[in-house]
């Protein structure tokens, strides 16, 4: 297991890997990893790790992927009462 | 703590409160940096997400080293004590219970509060918002008992609770060490300590502590597997060569109910990262981070960082750069004139040098050189 709250295995990473997914962000949208309630900060560097493995680069070029908000768990109805603030 | 937090209606509400500085993360670095601006005059607030603020320091209950200046001898807990009486004398607003879920460059932070959210306004910021725990994904990873040493840790030194009664611990860091010692003084067993390295990565005073009380430290080892069914009950070893790839037929099973990672940290760089803070990367202090100089300025105007996002370090690194952040903050707003400035950040520069000594703290300064050097670099393009 890799991304514990989306449970992805590494061979389903591995596999979106040799598909053809070439950073973070590709492999998130191939297999949902790293965008489940902790957002990605356990699996984030093993997905990094398993790229720099197969494309025998650096873990350096992968990290850190692209972050957006909310960088937590955050309910709709939360994000909504934001606009009303304004 | 007796802290009394801020009421969210507060800040919540109409009208979007207004502070010199909004602070995220109320550890170490964050509350002396709060301190420093708040002594200068400046209206900080400061938000963290825990139920009483200190960050880690809450958790360490062995005392530090170091020279007086450096609070050698006192318990981590103390201090943290010490600093929340300082911010609480001087009327720092603190928000607990609080995340910071979205930052934008013109100066607004999106808050979570028991389910309320609202926006801060800040003329800067300053993120000091620690670090994650690495994980290591191995087949079993995911059973009831495996955990990162600092979880452990919270059980034991917040909560009072052991996580179990057998624990095998990965990594020899100092973390793997302390935390090790720690479960021992709970009333844990810890069964054994590996590492995949050959050597030991932590203090040497550390070390003999375990030692002393007699845990099998195994070098050059990794997990194979956890074994269990509904929770940890066993762990294959396997031996590693110098390249860390694993020498087949080399396993050996031991016995336990908790596994605890204490293998490495590394910054928490997501808000950085929102305000598209450019980042660097120092393998020595945990990987990516935001580029800064000796200011603790990043690449973006009225963005500052402190304390183990911008390296990996130790608490009292983490408490005199926040201290810096605040400095730097409080000039940067026109609180305090150029002398004093340069005044109080030569003073700080000074008790860091002398904190970045040592075998250690030599290899973590050279870090940190080749970090400002980055941020000279990414301020010229």
């Amino acid at each position: 297991m890799v991304c514990r709250c989306e449970e992805v295995t590494k061979s389903e990473i591995e596999e979106a890997i040799r598909n053809g997914a070439a950073s973070i962000d590709d492999v998130k949208k191939a297999t949902h990893s790293a965008m489940g309630y902790c957002q990605g900060k356990t699996c984030r560097r093993l997905i990094a790790q398993l790229l720099a493995q197969y494309y025998k680069r650096p873990v350096s070029d992968f990290l850190p992927g692209s972050i957006r908000m909310p960088v937590g768990p955050v309910t709709i109805e939360e994000l909504a009462k934001l606009t009303e603030d304004r | 703590m007796g802290y009394k937090p801020v009421r969210p209606g507060k800040v919540a509400g109409r009208r979007m409160q207004s502070y010199d500085v909004v602070i995220a993360g109320g550890g170490p670095a964050g509350l002396s940096a709060a301190i420093e601006v708040a002594k200068h005059g400046g209206r900080p607030l400061l938000i963290d997400e825990n139920i009483r603020p200190g960050g880690q320091l809450f958790k360490q209950i062995h005392k530090f080293f170091g020279s007086e200046e450096h609070h050698a001898g006192t318990r981590g807990f103390q201090i943290g004590e010490e600093l929340l009486a300082e911010a609480k004398a001087l009327g720092v607003e603190i928000l607990l219970e609080s995340r910071v879920f979205g930052i934008s460059r013109n100066g607004e932070a999106a808050v979570t509060r028991r389910g309320e959210s609202f926006l801060v306004k800040g003329k800067m910021f300053i993120l000091a918002t620690g670090a994650c725990e690495n994980a290591i994904s191995f087949p079993g990873c995911s059973l009831p008992g495996v955990m990162t040493a600092g979880a452990a840790q919270t059980f034991a030194n917040l909560y009072g609770t052991i996580p179990g009664r057998k624990i095998l611990m990965v990594g020899s860091g100092n973390v793997g060490l302390i935390v090790s010692y720690q479960l021992m003084q709970a009333g844990a067993e810890v069964a054994m300590i590996i590492d995949a390295a050959r050597k030991v990565a932590g203090y040497q005073v550390h070390m003999n502590k375990v030692r002393r009380v007699g845990v099998p430290v195994k070098l050059g080892y990794h997990i194979k597997e956890v074994v269990g069914t509904d929770h940890v009950e066993k762990v294959i070893l396997e031996q590693v060569d110098e390249k860390f790839r694993p020498i087949p037929g080399t396993e050996e099973e031991v016995e336990a109910d908790t596994v605890c990672l204490a293998v490495g940290l590394n910054p928490r760089v997501e808000l950085a990262e929102l305000l598209k803070c450019e980042m660097c990367w120092s393998g020595p202090l945990g990987g990516c981070l935001p580029s800064h100089n000796e200011y603790m300025e990043t690449t973006v105007d009225n963005v500052l960082i402190a304390g183990d996002l911008s390296g990996i370090e130790e608490a009292s690194t983490a408490l005199e750069e926040g201290r810096q952040a605040g400095i730097t903050a409080s000039y940067k707003l026109g609180l305090i004139d150029k002398d004093s400035f340069l005044k109080e950040t030569k003073r700080v520069a000074k008790s860091l040098d002398k904190l970045r000594s040592g075998a250690f703290g030599e290899r973590r300064l050279k870090a940190k050189e080749a970090i400002w050097e980055s941020w000279g670099e990414a301020n010229e393009r």
